[in-house]
């Protein structure tokens, strides 16, 4: 009986069900590839979005992060109702230590206005990041985000990265290089008097 | 005399347990632990990667290697600090589990259909190899006519 199932069945198997298995396989590598390539950096949508006002709201807002040298977590959403310059870096970063004094200088003009830097270590083992703090004489709040998961919101793909979120929780700047010339003081100038 | 004769026998159980401690568990070595972990910036194995941030888990590893944790503990401090990504094989869970799940699942599938369709192919081989020049469809009078004045022609 299965000799004559198999038999009644071949001349279909032979023309459709292989190529049709061989389809499916494809179909379901492209679709793994799809996935793949859609979940990875969103840098591109968010920079556009930033360039024509669109202002997206700061993605990883509820997930708590570990604070460099303490047990505490902390939250974007924790800095609600200021004004935050998100820092992303790691201390093996060349640019980021040319950056680590421009950010000090800032924060200390940011705190009079309700806003400030938030660093975020991205990349890096919690010792190095902590000598890193002492040694440039940071003083605004670092947090680590050991797996990426929260810079990967944001679309980073290295370090040193900059995002200003304004008091509405939305990304209103952001920069993916060394922060160079005025671009801070300037961009903060026209987000401070904004959100007066 | 009693208390030199004792000083050995006292230190003995302290130092029994750390021997088998080693022996259970080989002093880890960077050489074997760059091959298992990545680079997480350069998203390359750490044993040819060249930059800043490779340098920088070099040392770290280097640094525990130093405090005598083994190649287990050091691996996890190293997910503790850098994430999962920073193995070399993704642990297997959520999507990574595609990692170990396609690759045997296309050779599978692959065997199957080579297991489904070679036979077959050799059967119809053979039997087209075993068919008899009866079974070929015979020319009529005219074809064979034509045949026989080509052939003619080149045997001159």
């Amino acid at each position: 009986m299965p000799a004559r199932k198999l038999a009644y069945y071949s001349p279909f198997m032979r023309r459709f069900a292989i190529p049709a298995i061989a389809l499916g396989v494809a179909v379901a590598l492209l679709a793994l590839l799809a996935f793949g390539v859609a979940h990875q950096g969103t840098s591109s949508s968010i920079d556009a979005k930033v360039a024509r006002g669109d202002y997206p709201v700061a993605p990883g807002a509820r997930m708590q992060l570990p604070i460099l040298g303490s047990s505490g977590h902390e939250s974007l959403a924790d800095f609600r109702g200021k004004v935050v310059v998100i820092n992303v870096f790691a201390s093996w970063c060349g640019p980021c230590v040319a950056e680590a004094p421009i950010l000090e200088q800032e924060e200390r003009q940011l705190v009079k206005h309700n806003a400030t830097v938030l660093g975020v270590t991205y990349l890096d083992n919690s010792s190095d990041s902590e000598q890193f703090v002492r040694q440039h004489g940071i003083t605004y709040p670092v947090v680590r985000d050991v797996n990426g998961n929260f810079v990967r919101g944001f679309g980073a793909t290295g370090v040193p990265e900059t995002y200003v979120i304004n008091r509405q929780g939305r990304i209103v700047a952001l920069t993916r290089e060394q922060l160079a010339g005025n671009w801070l003081q300037q961009t903060m100038t026209r987000i401070l008097a904004q959100s007066a | 005399m009693i208390t030199l004769l004792a000083a050995p026998l006292a230190l003995a159980p302290a130092i029994a347990p750390a021997t088998s401690a080693a022996a259970v568990a080989p002093r880890a070595s960077l050489t074997d632990i760059e091959s298992d972990v990545m680079c997480t910036s350069c998203r390359e194995p750490l044993e040819v990667a060249q930059s800043p941030q490779a340098d920088s888990e070099r040392a770290y590893i280097r640094g525990l290697i130093a405090q005598g944790e083994t190649k287990s503990q050091i691996l996890n401090n190293l997910v503790a600090q850098y994430g999962t990504a920073v193995l070399g094989k993704p642990p297997a869970h959520g999507f990574n589990l595609t990692v170990y799940i396609i690759p045997p699942a296309i050779l599978v599938i692959g065997a199957g259909i080579l297991a489904f369709t070679l036979p077959r192919w050799r059967r119809r081989t053979r039997a087209a190899a075993r068919a008899p020049a009866s079974s070929l469809p015979e020319l009529d009078a005219e074809d064979a006519q034509r045949l026989d004045q080509e052939l003619s022609r080149f045997r001159g």
